[in-house]
């Protein structure tokens, strides 16, 4: 895949439409049935990635909504319908979960594998929040692969704290933890791409 | 989508209604916005390019202090992932989803609206068979959702969900109801102008997108800081349906046309690239 600088990036022929809050009415109308069920937990190799969402006086945000987006274990990228109606075997690499009211969230997903031969895996996640007036970018990176990490361009570009909050936890369980700083101590570095403007 | 939440409760949640806020005054409220605004008018004339999105930084929405991030935003080369979006189709979504006015048996109270428009990205391409999703308040200005504390009655015949997937063309339309304003505890007497939350997806999950669509002429667009939150006026005014007559029909309903811009795609131009190479 090209590496390419934000310079290349051609103009945008139309301005973008802005975002909003996603306010606080949203529990009646985006959860679903399994929406943070990527797989089964009971599917050979399902991780639990879990972790909190806090503000900027360290504390945990219970009206925030996530969505992870990833490739599967091979690193294939897949394009299938069925996130919104689970039939428990087809493996979308999409999810959502909106936060419990101590700010804890839970997906139940995959290892995404590498997508290129040592290329550092990640999922990439996006947040929305009550507060918080358009949403924000991330990854998630596996902590395994640590040359793949040491290679990877954005983590490169980053400084040893800032580093650290894009990078999750293997938990004792294989769980992942990736905690989300909005704000403040250990604040998560948030991305933005070419051609948002 | 669950109507569940139609039951009484006690309400108690307190991080919805910060009750030190409701002793703001509005007139605080809108001169910490024109403050704000002036400046970034400044900023213009000097030289500045014109902001395109809310700043997430935005002291008049005072839940916004403690929740956005406070370094700038890290510049990522978008890879793998970043370049593709989850495909949602026929099976995630039923045509009727669009319907939000025959979720129940009897008809909802209020005035019946189409809102049709177009999902087009940067480069003006509609975006084909992606999900939208919407929610709203009712014609009273009350939400479905058991943190809504407004005493405004709720409509046992609406819920206020919808889904769509978009057209070859990128077109989508919903049938609903219009919603009405709603105060919130901000500061003291304040009010949301008539919203609809749209959910949106392109074609790179990078362009995913949560904001809200209001209604033309609205008399509480200067004083509401979410909306303010957009200083730039040109920017504020592509949140705002168009009346259209054309989407309007006989004796049925009254139609509003909005199109959504996403941000530009970049898979699209990195594989040209990469064409050339
Ligand atoms: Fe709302």
């Amino acid at each position: 895949m090209t590496q390419a600088s934000n310079t290349q990036a051609p103009a945008l022929k139309l301005a973008p439409t802005p975002g909003q809050t996603i306010g606080p009415f949203y529990g009646y109308a985006l959860p679903f049935d399994k929406d943070n069920e990527l797989v089964n937990q009971a599917r050979p190799g399902a991780v639990r990635l879990h972790g909190v969402v806090t503000d900027g006086a360290g504390t945990p945000i219970p009206d925030a909504l996530l969505e992870i987006w990833q490739a599967d274990e091979a690193g294939n990228i897949v394009a299938r319908d069925g996130s919104l109606v689970r039939d428990g075997y087809t493996f979308t690499g999409w999810g959502r979960t909106a936060v419990d009211n101590v700010g804890h969230y839970t997906f139940t997903t995959l290892n995404p594998g590498a997508t290129e031969e040592g290329k550092a895996p990640f999922i990439m996640l996006t947040v929305f929040a009550r507060g918080l007036l358009n949403r924000l970018f991330t990854r998630i990176y596996l902590p395994e692969d640590t040359a793949a990490l040491a290679n990877d361009p954005l983590l490169a570009s980053l400084d040893e704290a800032g580093r650290k909050t894009l990078v999750a936890t293997r938990e004792a369980d294989g769980s992942l933890r990736f905690d989300i700083s909005l704000q403040g101590e250990g604040e998560t570095v948030f991305l933005s791409y070419p051609r948002e403007s | 989508m669950s109507t569940e939440a139609t039951s009484t409760e006690s309400f108690t949640d307190s991080h919805v209604l910060d009750p030190a806020a409701t002793t703001l005054s509005q007139d605080a409220i809108s001169a910490e916005i024109t403050d704000i605004h002036a400046a970034y008018r400044q900023s213009v004339v000097d030289g500045a390019k014109a902001e395109t999105q809310p700043r997430i930084d935005f002291a008049p929405y005072r839940s916004s202090l403690l929740r956005h991030p406070t370094k700038n935003l890290h510049h990522a080369d978008p890879e793998t992932i970043e370049l593709h979006s989850p495909a949602f189709g026929e099976r995630d979504v039923h045509a009727l989803e669009a319907d939000l006015t025959i979720q129940h048996n009897g008809e909802p109270i209020g005035e019946r609206i189409v809102v049709a428009g177009r999902v087009l990205d940067g480069d003006g391409r509609p975006v084909a068979g992606q999900l939208v999703e919407i929610w709203q308040a009712n014609a009273a200005g009350r939400y479905i959702h058991k943190r809504d504390q407004h005493p405004a009655p709720i409509d046992p015949n609406f819920t206020g969900v919808g889904r769509a997937i978009t057209g070859p063309n990128g077109e989508y339309s919903f049938t609903t109801i219009k919603p009405a304003p709603y105060p919130w505890k901000n500061h003291h007497n304040a009010w949301r102008p008539a919203h609809i939350h749209f959910s949106l997806f392109g074609t790179d999950f990078t362009q995913r997108m949560i904001t809200q669509m209001y209604f033309p002429g609205d008399p509480l667009f200067s004083l509401d800081p979410i909306y303010q939150a957009i200083t730039d006026a040109d920017a504020r005014a592509r949140l705002v349906a168009t009346y259209d007559h054309s989407i309007t029909s006989h004796e049925w309903a009254t139609g509003y046309n909005w199109d959504i811009v996403l941000t530009g795609s970049n898979r699209t131009w990195m594989e040209d690239e990469e064409g050339d190479h």
